[in-house]
């Protein structure tokens, strides 16, 4: 099973943090990866919060294709982290030769640009990246987006974490929000691509569980926006989803959980807004998911979420304590990272309900 | 030697041969005065016996007459294999066998072409069952209890709007519609498909609606049930269960003078309505009822005089798929204040996709269902020719056209639902489920209902007299003692027996793939054994 966690706080802190959530959770042979995406940076991007950040990792022939194409597309470098990586013999990793972070300005015509219009140019060069990465065989684009670091690899997230050197809490890799998940998704080949979390467009997601109705949503959302794309994990539906409900469609967050897990017929007739709910059950089908699953996601505008499948088939618990409220599949992960926090607090969503923590740490829940 | 003529048709050329046991028979005529078709009559023969009448043993040999039953050499009343003699007798004495060496087929086409009902009998061919579901949920995402966790099992039926074109706009931070979207209904997934008042006995007829009645109100089950091309009872189309009907127009538009007359009278909307353009057991025919059958209410229903009712091969007056949006599906939208959501039903076709291409383009977002109905559908009446070479397999049409609709992201659009054949082996929850997870929004199913009610026809010859006016099971027969056979709380009772355990089946089958909602192009669920069946649809393959 995979495990999903994530931390958000008021107070900027180390990814340690988020494997000390993490590593309670394991069971038995289940470490195959680690990922995380990381919102709201301090440390060494405090400066360049604005910057769209590229997280990548690649050989370094691929290195050099994505300098290029940068270069020829006007993006200006304005700060770089290349992890020196603590390679001591014995680790259970599977590296690429290179991690880049890299801050780029935008094209100088595009600095005044409204940010709808940047969104969009971040997308298409993240996928442009990405298919030419690809294609090359020579590496992974994660994320380019201002703020937002990705890190994915295969291997024990342990010797991950120690290879990347994130024990050592050296302060140079900080940020005030965490999504993070253990383990490789196992239903088709272990790929970088498909190790949640998921990015696209301040859009961050993983899940827990298994959509069974995988099929039917890629082949809905493989038409709906050019930035549905790979589909290597059945875990993709749920951001793409979230993305196509909250960005393209602009609706309020809370018919997400409408979309996904709508409410059974006989339940929407006897509500007072049953036109709209019907409607959108209609309209979105393709867009339900089935089976057993936990989502936890970032927006854009910092709020992080959770929720389950609609017969709660898998656990989720969130906690809190004054600077800090973080989202785990299972408790021993809160119980390490913030053991004296008040756990008649502790909020397990139920199969109906929708959990939001806003940027104060105030946490909204509401049933659908 | 030359007694003998080469034409004369005896027994041995006729398709079903009646099997009578003389030693069991009682000669109480039962069974002749069952058989609708005078396949038998009584009769004596002289036979050479070994008889003893005194007190003590002593055989002798001699020439006697005895009665008989004897089957009728013609082809006129050959035997259809019905079976009602055998059912009759209280004996065992008599039945009908099936004569593999039957020239019938070849000499029964001196008055023309041979008119029959019932199904296809050379393509009864079964795709369904080189289909497994075969992605069942272990472990990691568990397989649900069928009996205790809900289900939702609803299909759309009506015009579905992408979620860009919804009529929202946001009101206090909650979504409000501003205007009517086209109406959707959500019915169960299994459609009582159209056969007329006409078609069947007014009895048999009202079985079907009786048990659509109460599935709906007494089990909860939103069943919806097509009228057929012959209009419909006035004090039904009065009443508040008219909203359980899908009314049909089809080129005859028989029964529509009653249904526009009744429209200011109307409690309800029906659930529907449905242009037939074409049927998956004739397609390029239209209807047909044969004057034997045309009794006086069905002429008071249609409005004709007592003739055969031949309907025309398509729609007047339509000659594109353009205009047949414009006129029939604009004005029957209108005649209901576009409340009621208006289908279209076509036989399956090497076309079927271009005309469901088409109507995913309609600018006006009026049609709502597209009905195929394939090669393996029931009819009342047809030309066996069409019958047994015309047509085209449901299963892979409703797949094309799923997948076409994937291909320009407008799948669930327009709802698909897949007929022709569904049920045949009896097993309806498995062929429903696997349709579904191959496109279908749903199925309709119609001769399997009147099996239900007693039918007793197949696709390998048995009875398909459903043209005759002369239904052994009083069925699909205006004869008032004919009509008599059939129970109607009976019929009705089996039906809804039928499809209350249809529903636990089907949920027997969503549980092990994890899925409390219809899976609708879950084409991933299935597996199949046969290469070229899992090509053709975009299955895995196993064996």
């Amino acid at each position: 099973m995979c495990r999903i966690g994530s931390i958000k706080s008021k107070v900027a802190f180390s990814p340690s943090k988020a494997l000390y959530l993490m590593l309670p959770q394991q069971e038995g042979h289940d470490n195959s990866g680690f990922a995380m995406v990381m919102q709201d940076l301090y440390g060494i991007f405090t400066p360049y919060k604005d910057k769209p950040l590229l997280s990548l990792a690649c050989t370094q022939r691929g290195a050099q294709m994505v300098e290029d194409f940068m270069d020829s597309h006007n993006f200006e470098q304005v700060a770089e982290w290349i992890p020196v990586p603590n390679n001591q013999p014995g680790l259970d990793i599977k590296a690429m030769p290179y991690y880049i972070f890299r801050n780029y300005d935008y094209p100088e015509y595009y600095r005044d640009k409204p940010m709808s219009e940047k969104e969009e140019l971040l997308l298409n060069v993240r996928l442009k990246l990405r298919e030419i990465l690809e294609a090359a065989g020579e590496g992974y684009v994660y994320s380019f987006w201002p703020d937002v670091l990705t890190l994915k690899e295969i291997g024990d997230p342990r010797d991950i974490a120690t290879y990347f050197r994130l024990w050592d809490d050296n302060g140079c890799l900080m940020a005030k929000s965490i999504v993070v998940q253990c383990r490789q998704n196992t239903n088709y080949d272990i790929v970088r691509y498909a190790a949640h979390p998921f990015f696209l467009q301040g859009y961050t997601l993983c899940a827990n569980g298994e959509n069974t109705f995988y099929t039917k949503n890629k082949e809905f959302q493989k038409s709906l926006h050019r930035g549905y794309v790979g589909f290597e994990s059945d875990s993709q539906n749920f951001l793409y989803t979230l993305h196509y409900v909250l960005h393209e469609l602009k609706w309020p967050i809370k018919y997400y959980k409408h979309v996904i897990t709508p409410l059974p017929f006989a339940e929407i007739d006897q509500r007072e807004d049953k036109d709209v709910l019907k409607a959108i059950r209609q309209s979105l089908a393709n867009l339900e998911i089935n089976g057993p699953n936990t989502i936890i996601a970032n927006l854009p505008d910092g709020r992080m979420l959770t929720c389950c499948d609609s017969k709660k088939l898998r656990p989720v618990v969130v906690g809190q304590t004054d600077d800090t409220v973080a989202i785990s599949s299972e408790v021993c992960g809160l119980n390490e990272i913030m053991p004296d926090r008040d756990m008649s607090k502790d909020i397990y969503p139920n199969e109906r309900e929708v959990v939001v923590i806003d940027n104060d740490l105030e946490v909204q829940r509401w049933k659908q | 030697m030359e007694a003998v003529k080469s034409q004369d048709i005896c027994k041995a050329d006729l398709k079903w041969n009646i099997e009578h046991i003389m030693e069991r028979c009682t000669m109480c005529g039962s069974c002749i005065s069952t058989c609708t078709i005078g396949a038998i009559k009584a009769g004596v023969i002289r036979v050479d016996k070994t008889f003893s009448d005194d007190i003590k043993p002593n055989p002798r040999r001699t020439h006697r007459t005895i009665p008989v039953i004897k089957q009728v050499n013609t082809i006129a009343n050959a035997c259809i294999g019905c079976g009602m003699c055998a059912k009759v007798c209280p004996n065992n004495a008599i039945r009908p066998v099936r004569n593999l060496d039957s020239r019938q087929t070849l000499l029964s086409r001196d008055a023309g072409p041979i008119k029959r009902g019932g199904r296809t009998n050379l393509n009864a061919q079964r795709t369904l069952d080189h289909i497994i579901v075969g992605r069942i949920s272990q472990m990691t995402d568990p397989s649900l209890d069928s009996i205790r966790h809900t289900f939702d099992i609803r299909s759309p039926f009506g015009r579905v709007l992408p979620a860009t074109e919804l009529p929202f706009s946001l009101k206090d931070g909650k979504l409000v519609m501003v205007h009517k979207a086209p109406p959707v209904r959500s019915i169960y997934p299994l459609i009582f498909s159209d056969m007329s008042i006409g078609a069947l006995s007014t009895r048999a007829w009202e079985a079907v609606s009786m048990a659509v009645a109460y599935l709906n109100e007494k089990c909860g089950l939103p069943v919806r049930m097509s009228s057929g091309e012959g209009g419909m009872p006035s004090r039904l189309l009065e009443s508040e269960q008219l909203k359980y009907m899908i009314l049909q127009i089809a080129s005859g538009h028989f029964g529509w003078n009653r249904i526009i007359k009744a429209m200011p009278r109307m409690k309800a909307d029906p659930a529907g309505v449905l242009i037939k353009i074409g049927q998956g057991a004739k397609p390029g025919d239209g209807g047909l009822l044969q004057a034997a059958k045309v009794a006086e209410h069905v002429q008071a229903i249609r409005g004709v005089p007592k003739a055969t009712l031949s309907s025309p091969p398509n729609h007047q007056g339509l000659y594109s798929i353009e205009e047949s949006v414009q006129k029939m599906h604009l004005s029957l939208n209108a005649a209901f204040g576009f409340r009621v959501p208006v289908a279209i039903k076509c036989a399956a076709s090497a076309t079927s996709v271009s005309v469901y291409n088409n109507l995913l383009r309609d600018p006006y977002k009026i049609c709502g269902g597209f009905f195929i109905d394939g090669i393996q559908g029931g009819t009342g009446a047809a030309n066996e020719i069409s019958l047994d070479h015309t047509g085209h397999p449901i299963v892979s049409k409703i797949r094309d056209c799923y997948l076409a609709a994937v291909k320009q992201g407008l799948q669930g659009q327009i709802p698909l639902y897949g007929g022709g054949g569904i049920g045949m082996t009896g097993n309806a929850a498995a062929d429903a489920f696997k349709m579904i997870c191959l496109g279908a929004n749903g199925v309709f199913v119609g001769k399997m209902l009147i099996q239900l009610l007693g039918c007793v026809g197949n696709e390998e010859g048995r009875c398909n007299a459903c043209n005759t006016g002369k239904c052994p099971t009083g069925i699909c027969t205006q004869d008032p003692r004919l009509v008599k056979r059939l129970d109607v709380d009976r019929g009705a009772q089996k039906i809804v027996d039928y499809v209350l355990t249809f529903d636990k089946e089907l949920r027997k089958l969503m549980a092990p793939i994890g899925n409390s909602t219809l899976p609708v192009g879950r084409s991933d669920a299935l597996v199949s054994t046969d290469k070229a069946i899992a090509e053709q649809l975009g299955l895995q393959y196993v064996c």
